[in-house]
């Protein structure tokens, strides 16, 4: 492969709420199975890329852990390898990240030493599939400075979270326009780009001697007319999970059949770090209608439009609907749970009501476990 | 120089013909169990939980589903510098090649492999039961007692004592006599098939025995070293064990999972057990599917009604299909509106629409009645079974059938379709 990856994941967003608490963005499980951060690793190795670096900050010890062993996404080999870079202090630098041009400035060096010839760019809480090679085929054949992946917006989904991008047939942009107070179209920037690599240590350098440090601000926005960019339109499945409707709703879409054959069945797989749980167990009781449920779950009520994550116990004479249940949380009996996310290792005491009549309530329990 | 005070060697190398179409194209240690391991898994798994990091298969039946299974040992942490698993096959050698005649014999062309680790002890295991058990509390049992021999046994109910080959002790637990299924049983300690040999005294064993033919441990190698007068101990474990080398004990230790607290329990945080998952999404509930007392794998999509089954990953179970005490295993579709009842089905198999499994009256298997009893359906693994058929109890299926294979539709109780060019 003639590209090297960056995933950014170093980021937190407060339309997250509490659920940036305790992790990255990028460290969000997704779809029962899945961490946010596994579509952007397996979308490279399955594009042939075979060395990744990681770029994290904020809060990764979830995703560290998650990180622990490369082996899960086939990276780990002689040549190439998955690299997580944190910020360091060293004799020239002793700053956080302080943006995404920052970030890999940083870690130009790693960037140096490398001898492919482009660079892949991607975010950690994009969950999509996407072959790299075919947008880097369309950046040669375009002979773009820079390519950025577009996608239409997200039914739902709000146009000032977003870079909107204007381009002309051919695919130029024509224009960029960062986190707009209102909007001109709908095709927005995925924060996927591919970029040569020379050209990209130059505008780092550039950028890093006059204190700019944002990719999308003062590299993509000042450089859009001044630079070959170019957009490819991606029009298969994109989503942003970055705030807590989109991460609801991203989750709750796997609930569609056409959904979960894209992602689950049809080849490329997705990659995740394995956990060596059982598989999942129905004793009497349990009744789950539409609904998603990973290895580990012990279910011994009703479970309806929802997702359970892995090792999920729903006590006896539960009722969960159109929630969304993180990691190893433990439900006690004769719970009700409705239009809630219950954040990941949560204990829920027997006999509680979590019913939101509006939008998504967030439920963070820490209350003390007594079964094993 | 190297060296691992205690090395396993793993015998995985037979057919289990008593699982009848189920081995046809596995070795028995390779079949699924409980919804997403492998029989070799429970062993595996007790080797690197124990402490006991240099694990030698030794296959010869049918084991591409073994070797692609364990690889280089990554999800048993058997992947090591020095040591992990490594599968052993037979091989073809100057003078003298030959198949692995019998378990002792099997060693013995290994020994090269045992020697490589300079071992104290070798461990011998096989690949047909499931249990969970500490392999270094044992050694610690054999070294404390100055054994050349541990067995392990553990206590069966009298009546079934003679069934098995059961040990007398003393009160020192040294063994004093054998009883290969005694009609008279003086014990009911039942060998389970787990030693711990002394590595000198096993070595020495081996060339004494090496052309008895068919050189098996419990025939030639424990009489042996009995008979040099070598102390040989019994060491007693009293958890979980199950053998599931005939369909009927396969199914039932399948079925003991599902109690709600199962006495074999796979959901302890402690001494997990490993298995190399290649499907990793969730499983999904539709809007129509009923589930009841089932353990299900990852990747499965049921839109049926499911009770008392286990259910493998990546299967699909199709609305209107019901599915009733049964086993389903990786990667099989049961197409809609078929009713399956009391079968056990192999990979990815295809039940066809409107199929009915396990209906009408019980009759001994014409072809072979000692292996397929109990009522049970076996099904063969890549097999097709055509819409609409009906298929009685006690039966065996393998291979790509068509309405054809079924006169008038029907595959009467006791009978068999062997379809796959194999002797199952």
């Amino acid at each position: 492969m003639r590209a090297v990856g960056i995933i950014l994941a170093g980021g937190n967003s407060e339309k997250m709420q509490e659920l940036s608490y305790k992790r990255a963005i990028a460290a969000m499980p997704v779809a029962g199975s899945y961490r946010s951060i596994d579509f952007a690793l397996s979308n490279m190795t399955n594009s042939g890329i075979q060395k990744v670096a990681v770029l994290t900050q904020y809060n990764s010890r979830s995703l560290n852990e998650h990180l622990s062993s490369s082996k899960w996404w086939d990276f780990g080999r002689k040549q190439g390898g998955l690299y997580v870079f944190t910020p360091t202090i060293t004799v020239e630098n002793d700053s956080w990240y302080r943006g995404t041009a920052d970030a890999i400035a940083q870690n130009l060096d790693f960037l140096r030493q490398c001898h492919e010839p482009y660079v892949v760019i991607a975010s950690g809480d994009g969950v999509y599939k996407l072959d790299y090679g075919r947008v880097l085929e369309y950046h040669i054949e375009k002979k773009a400075d820079i390519t950025v992946v577009c996608s239409n917006l997200p039914q739902g989904d709000n146009i000032t979270r977003f870079g909107v991008v204007r381009m002309n047939p051919d695919g130029k942009i024509t224009d960029f326009e960062e986190k707009p107070d209102s909007a001109h179209g709908d095709m927005v920037s995925t924060g996927i780009y591919v970029i040569r690599r020379r050209l990209l240590i130059e505008l780092l350098e550039k950028a890093q001697q006059q204190n700019r440090f944002d990719f999308v601000k003062d590299i993509l926005v000042p450089y859009r007319t001044l630079k070959r960019m170019y957009g490819y339109r991606m029009d298969t499945y994109w989503r942003n999970i970055s705030t807590v409707d989109a991460y609801y709703q991203t989750n709750m879409d796997f609930l569609k059949p056409a959904i979960r054959d894209y992602f689950f069945r049809q080849y490329p797989n997705v990659y995740s770090r394995i956990e060596d749980l059982p598989p999942a167990k129905y004793n009497p009781g349990a009744a789950v209608k539409n609904s998603l449920v990973s290895s580990g779950c012990i279910i011994n009520g009703t479970v309806e439009n929802s997702v359970l994550f892995k090792k999920v116990y729903v006590g006896n004479d539960c009722t969960i609907k159109n929630s969304i249940i993180l990691n190893d949380v433990y439900i006690g009996d004769h719970t009700h749970i409705e239009n809630c996310i219950v954040e990941s290792r949560g204990t829920i005491q027997a006999d509680s009501s979590y019913i939101e009549k509006e939008g998504i309530r967030i439920v963070v329990e820490k209350n003390e476990r007594y079964i094993l | 120089m190297i060296k691992k005070e205690m090395i396993a060697m793993l015998l995985a190398g037979g057919q289990g013909s008593r699982l009848g179409v189920l081995t046809s194209k596995v070795a028995k240690p390779a079949v699924t169990f409980g919804g997403k391991y492998r029989i070799i898994d429970f062993p595996l798994s007790n080797c690197i939980n124990s402490g006991v990091d240099t694990v030698g298969v030794l296959t010869q039946y049918q084991p591409l589903r073994l070797n692609t299974h364990i690889g280089i040992g990554i999800p048993w942490d058997l992947d090591r510098n020095i040591g992990g698993v490594s599968i052993l096959p037979p091989y073809e050698k100057p003078v003298d090649t030959e198949w692995y005649t019998g378990t002792a014999n099997a060693i013995y062309q290994n020994l090269n492999y045992i020697e490589m680790f300079h071992p104290e002890y070798v461990l011998i295991l096989g690949g047909d039961h499931i249990y969970k058990m500490d392999y270094e509390v044992m050694l610690d049992f054999h070294k404390a007692s100055q054994a050349a021999v541990s067995l392990a046994v553990m206590p069966v109910p009298w009546e079934e004592a003679s069934r098995f080959g059961v040990v007398v002790t003393d009160e020192t637990s040294r063994i004093t006599e054998f009883q290969e299924k005694p009609e008279e049983p003086k014990s009911n300690l039942a060998s389970m098939g787990i030693y711990i040999f002394t590595w000198s005294v096993l070595k020495e064993a081996l060339l004494a025995n090496k052309d008895v033919p068919e050189c098996d441990f419990g025939k030639h190698i424990i009489p042996y070293c009995r008979a040099k007068g070598q102390k040989m101990v019994a060491y007693e474990y009293n958890g979980y064990w199950k053998d599931v080398g005939t369909l009927s004990s396969y199914w039932e230790a399948n079925m003991e999972l599902i109690d709600i607290i199962p006495e074999f329990n796979l959901y302890e945080e402690f001494w997990k057990i490993y298995t190399s998952g290649d499907i990793i999404p969730p499983q999904y509930i539709s809007e129509d599917a009923q589930i009841h007392r089932c353990i299900i794998g990852d990747g499965t999509e049921i839109c049926g009604r499911v009770e008392n089954s286990i259910i493998g990953a990546g299967v699909v179970i199709q609305k209107g299909a019901v599915v009733k005490d049964s086993i389903i295993m990786k990667g099989t579709v049961i197409e809609e509106n078929a009713v399956v009842e009391k079968a056990i089905i192999a990979e990815n198999t295809r039940v066809g629409a409107g199929c009915v499994l396990g209906c009408g009256e019980e009759k001994p298997n014409r072809y072979k009645p000692e292996v397929y009893t109990d009522g049970l359906v076996t099904i063969g693994e890549d097999s097709v079974i055509p819409a609409g058929v009906r298929i009685g109890k006690n039966t065996a299926i393998i291979g790509k059938t068509e309405a054809a294979d079924y006169p008038e539709g029907i595959l009467e109780s006791g009978e068999s379709i062997i379809k796959d060019g194999d002797e199952a």
